[in-house]
């Protein structure tokens, strides 16, 4: 379009400019703080320019010398369980819901719109409403402290079964006469024809999961008291509170960043992916 | 709903929904049969026998006059939450969407904070606003405004609001473009040669057009002001100083997990599923019935 | 007076360019059509006029004022698009008045004008219904009816027709002349079919690949088209085309078959005869080999080929004529209907 508008063009840009800022301080923040010594760290105001101790804060966070003081677990061993918890849940949902929309929409079988609705309901049951009952549960199956327990009561839950289940309407009737035709039993269609076509969804989808498990902290919190089982997330927490006697924030937001880096990298590497998942899934 | 071509078995399809089911049943169903049931019990000092009392925990709860601040403070702190990021995201999405050159940068710039754990969001800005350390604090001195959180219940406020907010404004902002981006360009070519500027063109048209938008991302919000911030309290404030920021989700946890109130914790969650319930239908209603343009 | 004016308007993306120094001017209340096929440039022209897309050299003016450098708003333009582009959360009253409300029209007089439009275009009944409660047909109208009110001096016109089934397509084509004719407001027209191109236009600019292939009035177009690809695209059925060799006077074809022509030129030629001018005669000099009829009622078309040549060939006959597959018909060909082009540039020689 013809348009002379130098102001407004360059009103946009520092509104974005000034967005982007906004959203990447606190990130910039924790970065530079995590490249700087302790001392430094106790000196107000914290710097704004990053130090050249990133690497040395790095090693020691990762590898467990950690806040002194304190014998916690070494910070690459809880990036381990926060990566089993964060691909299991992920794995673990797609896997159950690709089934059970799978059935739900291909099979006529008794109860079915029973399921249905009850996969329906535990979207009105966001896990912090049930803590609880669910921790009881949960500790009386003994699953306390283990990576069952931090995954498995927060598999099943209905939003990527019904996205699964919008994929499969939209795929054309004929698909599973044709297969039928081929000689295709049910179990041979879904793995053939079904899966392929959902390929995009399912690889969106886990972004999405993947995220979403990895960030998990009211649950962890709650059924890991074991602290070789906590994950990066919730270990935050803990530190924030040592921090009130020794603020070691070096260490601190070191840990910080190797808790946020991982999500970040996932969803940039697959914006693209994860940005139609998102806009597609939720709707 | 069911695919007009299918397959008859059962058996199948049974196991094919089992493991589904069973999750269900065990982590959601039982469970929350679990906490009504309790809800209308109260233990003991020991825990060794209980009451049922029908509503009488719910009673108290409504009686007491710090429940029902905690409801006020939810309600206050969500359309605090909701605003905010909504509105900013309103923003940046209509900017980002004038842009052509660029855009993408701008987009992979601004959609980080949805990677981010609210509760490390939590542990970041309340590292910025420390009272000791923090730039803000620091700076907000030098204008004589004296920062301390942990003493002052609106600031706490304010920044557990901030730090919910700005995680939140990512996720808007993915939903406004897109949907800005979905409008006809020719509708707006057609306002553009009606007469309308830049800033008409985007209330009297791309604003109107993407209201189902705003309708969906307000109930997404509000749901993640009152459930997805606990790690935020947890991590800023604790529900402190003196309850200021306790949200009904937080009063959940503290007064079952740490003051060990089981009927009372029950209770409250018994009320906060009836409000996600009733957020859930009317989205979904709204969703079903969506408005075709 | 809004006469507009095309000088040497060139269009580039990037590094391709798309319309190569198109020249034009339009007359104040003219209604012209710019036809081509699809890719041509056409809607990009018109876009250009509308100040939709920037123009990359040359010059664009309205009533004598250069309009480069205005935007769509300032030019006192109105359009109809392809999809109609109406505002779909406002009521079709709303739609009408929204340019006006913009202009800040008092309110007495949006009502007048929004009324009178309403009128004209019959949809009186609609006014506060939105617009997917309307049909394709009427929303067409509604999209009008905005471009009406507005009063401006150009109407801009990128294929509204497009998105009608055919019979629609032929009654709205009516009513768009008509209400034309009515208003007398200069009208650019987009199209990429030649029947409407014919039937509406006072000129048609043909448009091929980015350049202006001819620019008359229908007839002109019809009767000596200026290229090779005007005369194939203006006319249904499409017009026969044979090389030959012009030498002496005469046009020799590839079959040995010679014409007697008043051509000056001497060399390779493209011979060029609509189906519609041959004149079946026994013993006639053109002799075609027959393929298939296609009955039409109000008259047959006999496609095959050149006898002696693989040139195909399509004759179009008055009535219901039988002809069966492998027959020979024989034609004359009047001198006069004849078009001769140069078999190099494809331009018309005579």
């Amino acid at each position: 379009m013809v348009e002379h508008r130098p102001m407004l063009t360059l009103i946009t840009h520092i509104v974005l400019i000034s967005g982007v800022i906004m959203i990447a301080l606190p990130i910039w923040i924790t970065f530079v703080a995590a490249s700087h010594d302790e001392v430094r760290m106790t000196q107000a105001p914290i710097p704004m320019m990053p130090g050249s101790h990133f690497w040395q804060n790095f090693k020691r966070t990762l590898f467990g010398s950690g806040l002194s003081g304190n014998e916690i677990t070494p910070v690459w061993w809880m990036l381990l369980n926060s990566l089993v918890m964060a691909l299991s849940i992920a794995t673990g949902k797609i896997a159950i819901s690709l089934l059970s929309a799978f059935a739900i929409v291909y099979f006529k079988f008794p109860f079915r719109m029973g399921f249905f609705w009850m996969i329906f309901l535990t979207l009105m049951l966001p896990v912090e409403v049930r803590i609880l009952p669910t921790f009881e549960v949960v500790a009386n199956l003994g699953l306390l402290n283990s990576y069952w327990g931090l995954s498995i009561p927060l598999i099943a839950s209905a939003t990527a079964t019904f996205m699964f289940r919008q994929v499969f309407l939209t795929i054309s009737d004929e698909m599973l006469e044709s297969a039928r035709i081929d000689g295709a039993g049910p179990m041979r269609f879904f793995w053939d024809i079904l899966l392929p076509l959902s390929r995009t969804n399912i690889a969106a989808l886990f972004v999405i999961l993947f995220i979403y498990g990895w960030n998990q902290y009211l649950w962890p919190l709650l059924i890991t008291t074991d602290s070789d089982m906590t994950t990066i997330v919730v270990s935050i927490k803990q530190m924030l509170e040592a921090a009130e006697q020794s603020p070691q924030w070096n260490i601190i937001m070191m840990t910080a960043m190797l808790a946020m880096v991982p999500p970040i990298l996932v969803v940039i590497a697959m914006q693209k992916l994860f940005v139609q998942g998102l806009t597609e899934t939720d709707k | 709903m069911l695919k007009h071509v299918h397959f008859n078995k059962i058996l199948l399809p049974l196991f094919l929904v089992f493991p589904q089911i069973m999750v269900t049943l065990i982590f959601f169903m039982w469970p929350a049969g679990q906490a009504l049931y309790q809800s209308f019990l109260i233990e003991d000092a020991f825990g060794l026998s209980s009451e049922f009392v029908w509503f009488e925990n719910f009673q108290l709860l409504f009686d007491d006059q710090i429940y029902l601040q905690t409801f006020w403070r939810t309600a206050v702190f969500s359309t605090l939450v909701a605003g905010l990021a909504m509105s900013i995201a309103l923003v940046l999405a209509g900017f980002a969407e004038r842009v052509i050159k660029g855009r993408g940068a701008y987009r992979t710039l601004l959609i980080w904070p949805y990677a981010v754990a609210p509760v490390l969001a939590g542990a970041l800005w309340v590292f910025m606003f420390n009272p000791t350390l923090g730039i803000f604090p620091f700076l907000l001195e030098k204008i004589d405004i004296d920062w301390n959180h942990y003493l002052n219940g609106g600031q706490a406020m304010g920044l557990v609001v901030a730090a919910a907010a700005w995680k939140q404004i990512a996720y808007n902002f993915l939903f406004y473009l897109a949907a800005m981006q979905s409008i006809p360009k020719s509708v707006i070519e057609a306002s553009a040669i009606d007469g309308a500027g830049p800033m008409r063109r985007f209330w009297t048209i791309t604003f109107p057009l993407v209201s189902p938008t705003t309708f969906f991302l307000l109930v997404i919000n509000i749901v993640y002001a009152f459930f997805d911030t606990f790690g935020i309290i947890h991590a800023v404030t604790q529900g402190g100083p003196a309850n200021a920021t306790t949200i009904l989700v937080y009063k959940v946890y503290n007064d079952g997990f740490v003051g060990l109130d089981l009927g009372g914790s029950a209770a409250q969650s018994v009320v906060l599923m009836f409000i996600v319930i009733i957020m859930t239908v009317v989205q979904f209603r709204y969703v079903e019935k969506k408005v075709e343009y | 007076m809004a006469n507009i004016k095309l000088n040497n308007l060139t269009k580039s993306y990037g590094q391709t360019e798309v319309l190569h120094q198109i020249n034009g001017e339009i007359e104040h209340g003219e209604f012209i059509v710019i036809v081509g096929p699809s890719g041509c440039g056409k809607s990009t022209l018109l876009r250009m006029v509308a100040g939709l897309e920037t123009v990359t050299a040359g010059q664009v003016s309205i009533g004598d004022k250069i309009i480069n450098d205005l935007e769509p708003a300032d030019r006192d333009i109105a359009m109809v698009f392809q999809n109609y582009a109406l505002y779909p959360h406002m009521t079709v009253e709303q739609n009408m008045a929204y340019g006006l409300k913009i202009r800040k029209l008092p309110k007495t007089e949006i009502r007048r004008r929004v009324n009178e439009a309403a009128d004209i275009l019959e949809i009186g009944d609609y006014l506060k219904r939105k617009p997917r409660q309307l049909s394709g047909g009427q929303r067409q109208r509604v999209a009008m009816g905005r471009a009406i009110v507005r009063d401006p001096q150009v109407f801009l016109f990128d294929e509204p027709l497009s998105n009608l089934d055919a019979k629609l397509r032929v009654q709205m084509r009516l009513e768009i002349r008509k209400l034309q004719r009515r208003l007398g407001v200069t009208s650019i027209y987009v199209t990429h079919d030649q029947v409407e191109a014919m039937t509406l236009g006072d000129r048609l600019m043909v448009l091929n690949d980015g350049v202006v292939e001819q620019f008359g009035t229908p007839i002109e177009v019809y009767e000596k088209p200026a290229s090779v690809f005007v005369a194939g695209f203006i006319g249904s059925p499409s017009m026969n085309f044979i090389s030959a060799i012009a030498k002496n006077g005469t046009l020799e074809l590839g079959n040995g078959v010679i014409l007697a022509s008043n051509i000056i030129a001497s060399g390779p030629i493209i011979l060029g005869i609509r189906p519609e001018h041959l004149v079946p005669k026994r013993g006639g000099m053109l002799k075609m080999d027959v393929d298939l009829p296609e009955q039409l009622g109000a008259s047959t078309l006999i496609h095959g080929c050149i006898s002696g040549l693989d040139t195909p060939f399509t004759a179009s006959l008055n009535g219901i004529q039988t002809a069966v597959s492998g027959d020979l018909l024989e034609f004359d060909v009047p001198t006069h209907q004849i078009h001769i082009f140069s078999a190099e540039t494809g331009n018309r020689i005579s």
